[in-house]
């Protein structure tokens, strides 16, 4: 098949698919005679009802906010602090079983933790996101710094580096694909808990949103509506990170992923 | 005709006197080197030729200072080796590029001190040496084998290191390929005037390059010969005495009329 075709098809498919499942889903709606769960129609009124109302972008704006700062902290102590692990045996030997406990634990099992530590706001919210991306963060960054080729630090040592240079032009680097792949897997699960965080602890955001219209009038249309912004938002940022990937410094660490 | 091995001057560069190596293992130790002793003069070239997994590698890995041997002294230049040192530059196979620098990151690795427009310069010109004009701006990934081996061995020359360690440095790549950077390697010598030793596994390589072949046993290994090439470069490789050199190194290695 030639470039522009195969170009053509990449974007008509998917299109297709799109169409065809809001198909479905009118046609679901009509033939159940449901009155409570809406049409695709109800729902871009309900979208327009939120744009008009201002909604549509505060709620974004404090959703993604509140995922800034709890990724952003996690990405301020979890990589350096994985490095310092993976850099040092004995430190990942002593803190491994800690972190393994921890990190299968439902970032939503922590939500009495977190209303109990900082009351019911914004700082509860933005600490379960907190949570929820460290260790993805901190694990890849230890595991990327172990398993750094020991040729590499023997070529750094061999070219007379000192520890600090040795760690931020070889270790850091080699290191990088891997921390990339868990800030890219942070970040989907930030987006996927502040949504469940918006739900308790606060009273704006797309997760308050959801929460809010079912609880004010049963207006499903909004709910829906929501959902589809959480998942539009979701997807632009996975793209977003995923073009970090691409940077030519990094890019030999993914080519099992280039297609 | 001058032998190429009295050309050279006769002083002693590096030092290898009752040099053993034991690994210790979970259930029996490995010994792998046994009483070594070995003298190289400045600016010759030794192939240290030897069956697989006998313990050449580590044998430079030692003398690189990577290692610290169980028993015995490597010295150069009279002083004790007690780790990696910038003016002895380490080449691995062409896996030791690092991948996140270009070939220009690579080359101007080990430059960090000197001046931009200085860098900038020497890079230029080993870049020409080792003919990767035109690929500054490639990341490794985008190269062949054999431009990878080029980058490394470039990058290691421009420290301007006295000696050259190089590890089965052409083993991964294609019997032409390989075939060409001896001879480009030769002529890097001759022009460069370093002293090098080269660890390989192939009997036709060491005649073709070295002054001296050092004939290891199987593990542990023990020197059994040193075999004088005393052919001037370029060199007939169907001439009368590079053959007898040849065979006589395959029959002490046991492999003759077995193959």
């Amino acid at each position: 098949m030639t470039r522009p075709a195969r170009r053509v098809e990449a974007i008509l498919l998917p299109l297709a698919a799109g169409v065809l499942l809001v198909a479905a889903w009118h046609a679901a709606v009509r033939a159940t005679g449901t009155n409570v769960f809406p049409a695709p129609a109800a729902v871009a009124r309900g979208l327009a009802e939120l744009a008009r109302k201002g909604l549509l972008l505060r709620y974004s704006r404090d959703s993604l906010w509140r995922v800034a700062a709890g990724y952003g902290i996690a990405l301020a102590v979890g990589v350096p602090l994985g490095i310092l692990l993976g850099w040092r045996p004995g430190a990942a030997r002593a803190a491994n079983p800690v972190i393994q406990l921890l990190r299968p634990i439902s970032p939503l099992a922590w939500i009495p933790v977190a209303i109990v530590l900082f009351g019911i706001g914004n700082l509860a919210a933005i600490f379960l996101i907190f949570l929820a991306s460290l260790f993805p963060i901190l694990v890849s960054a230890m595991n990327g710094v172990r398993g750094v080729p020991a040729m590499y630090r023997d070529a750094g040592r061999n070219f007379g580096l000192s520890r600090g240079a040795l760690l931020s032009r070889v270790i850091f680097p080699a290191a990088l694909p891997e921390i990339l792949t868990g800030l890219r897997i942070a970040l989907g699960i930030a987006w996927i808990v502040v949504v469940a965080a918006e739900m308790i602890a606060v009273n704006s955001g797309l997760g308050y949103l959801v929460i809010d219209s079912r609880n004010a009038g049963k207006r499903y249309d909004l709910v829906v509506a929501a959902m589809l912004l959480i998942g539009l938002i979701g997807l632009v940022l996975n793209l977003l990170i995923a073009r970090v990937a691409r940077l030519r410094a990094v890019r030999w660490g993914f080519r099992q992923e280039e297609t | 005709m001058i032998p190429a091995a009295e050309s050279l001057p006769g002083r002693s560069k590096l030092a290898i006197r009752g040099l053993s190596m034991t690994f210790r293992g979970e259930l029996d130790d490995v010994r792998v080197l046994e009483d070594l002793a070995l003298d190289v003069r400045e600016g010759e070239f030794v192939c240290i030729l030897g069956p697989s997994g006998c313990g050449k590698s580590t044998l430079l890995n030692i003398v690189a200072g990577f290692l610290p041997p169980t028993a015995g002294s490597v010295r150069i230049d009279g002083e004790e080796v007690r780790g990696p040192d910038p003016r002895r530059i380490f080449v691995f196979q062409e896996r030791g590029v690092f991948p996140w620098l270009t070939v220009e990151g690579n080359i101007g690795f080990g430059l960090g001190r000197l001046s931009r427009t200085e860098r900038e310069r020497r890079v230029a010109h080993y870049v020409q040496l080792v003919g990767l004009k035109g690929f500054e701006k490639a990341y490794p990934h985008e190269l062949s084998g054999g431009m990878k081996q080029r980058a490394e061995v470039a990058r290691a020359l421009a420290v301007d290191p006295d000696m050259l360690y190089l590890d089965e440095p052409f083993g991964a790549l294609d019997s032409i390929t390989r075939l060409v950077m001896r001879g480009e390697l030769l002529r890097i010598w001759q022009t460069e005037k370093k002293t090098i030793l080269f660890v390989t596994h192939d009997i036709e390589e060491s005649v073709q390059l070295a002054d001296r072949v050092v004939v290891l046993s199987a593990r542990p290994a023990r020197i059994r010969r040193i075999v004088e090439i005393e052919l001037p470069h370029p060199r007939d490789l169907s001439s009368r005495r590079y053959l007898e050199l040849r065979d006589g190194i395959f029959e002490e290695i046991g492999l003759a009329h077995r193959i």
